[in-house]
């Protein structure tokens, strides 16, 4: 566990160094998970000692956004004002976005022959 | 009383308080949601922000005193992004298979994320500061905020929306590839984590561990269109 989470910050770290060091329009932590990706295409050992921590983090990933969702607090007056816009473009436009991109992988996949309905949800 | 009050004024200030609270404030979200079926309108993060912001109010608690200890759930988020690394890895063969539906799925439906809720807030009269806050809003908190931040927007409401766009995506998205009877795993995966990042993800794990690993996917990979194509946007229509 403390293995793995020492791994899992040591990638984030190299990511906010090359991110700035680069001056990457990408966020630290994404550039830390494009190379964990590539470490462990190299290290199958890397993988297994990963697996079980990483899993652990992401069931409980929707916990990390609760301290965000309550600064609710801070805008309470403008999201009182403008209720009626922000949630009908919250709602629509979330559908939207699910819609058109599944829509759009499963045209592409169909002109291309690939079978993608092999793993039913 | 007054030894009580005094215990009060040390716990208020040190961040143990307000970090014991988020976790049993999710915990008890997250119990009730599974004793009501996984219903909708019972999303563990809801709950549990309705029950943070009823005892911050009640105990006039401000936020930045709050975020003094729930700063290191929020940390997490960072680290948690990187370990989207590892289920992605275990998918390889899939995503492989798929780059080219997928990147053209991601690019489609990053656009319609930023456009869409863009434009119809302005339809709808909302300001200026509101409408910078949305344009990201499908784009995981910390780099969302970071966008926003860059346009001279408010980030903190950029966290708000994007987490109430996860909470939409989670309770929304199943629904509505049910509708359009998109049965695929890897593509109902994809399309809620392009369109709500990792709540979505944290939705799409329960659907299957394929759906979850290609919504992880997906978040890492929209952070990376939006964090690109939102900037040219601007230049290309102006300042919103």
């Amino acid at each position: 566990m403390i293995n793995a989470l020492a791994i899992l910050l040591v990638f984030q770290l190299m990511g906010e160094f090359l991110s700035h060091f680069l001056r990457l329009p990408i966020p630290g932590p994404v550039v830390g998970m494009a190379l964990l990706f590539v470490a462990l295409s190299v290290s199958s050992a890397l993988t297994e000692r990963l697996r079980e921590t990483a899993q652990t983090i992401l069931q409980h990933l929707s916990l990390l956004f609760v301290p965000a969702g309550v600064g609710v607090m801070l805008h309470a007056q403008r999201v009182l004002d403008e209720w009626l816009a922000i949630s009908v473009a919250l709602v629509a436009s979330t559908l939207l976005t699910i819609a058109v991109t599944a829509f759009t992988i499963s045209t592409v996949a169909h002109w291309m022959g690939v079978r993608n309905n092999e793993d039913r949800a | 009383m007054t030894r009580l009050t005094e215990i009060w004024v040390y716990l208020s200030a040190s961040p143990l308080l307000h970090l014991a609270l988020t976790l049993v404030a999710y915990l008890i979200g997250d119990w009730l949601y599974r004793r009501a079926n996984h219903h909708a309108l019972l999303h563990p993060v809801l709950l549990a922000v309705v029950m943070l912001v009823t005892a911050l109010t009640l105990s006039g608690t401000d936020y930045s005193t709050y975020f003094e200890g729930a700063q290191f759930v929020h940390f997490l988020l960072g680290p948690a992004t990187v370990a989207l690394a590892v289920p992605l890895y275990l998918n390889l063969a899939r995503v492989k298979r798929l780059w080219l539906p997928l990147a053209a799925g991601l690019v489609a439906g990053a656009l319609t994320a930023i456009v869409s809720s863009v434009a119809i807030a302005w339809a709808l009269g909302a300001s200026d500061p509101t409408l910078l806050a949305l344009a990201p809003k499908s784009v995981t908190a910390p780099v969302a905020m970071g966008i926003t931040e860059k346009l001279g927007g408010p980030p903190s409401l950029t966290a708000i929306l994007v987490v109430s766009t996860g909470i939409l995506g989670a309770v929304l998205g199943p629904w509505a590839l049910d509708m359009l009877k998109v049965r695929d795993a890897a593509t109902r995966g994809f399309a809620i984590g392009t369109a709500s990042h990792g709540i979505g993800t944290a939705r799409a794990f329960q659907e299957s561990e394929t759906a979850g690993a290609f919504a992880g996917l997906a978040m890492g990979l929209n952070t990376l269109a939006t964090s690109l194509l939102l900037p040219l946007l601007v230049q290309l229509f102006g300042t919103l």
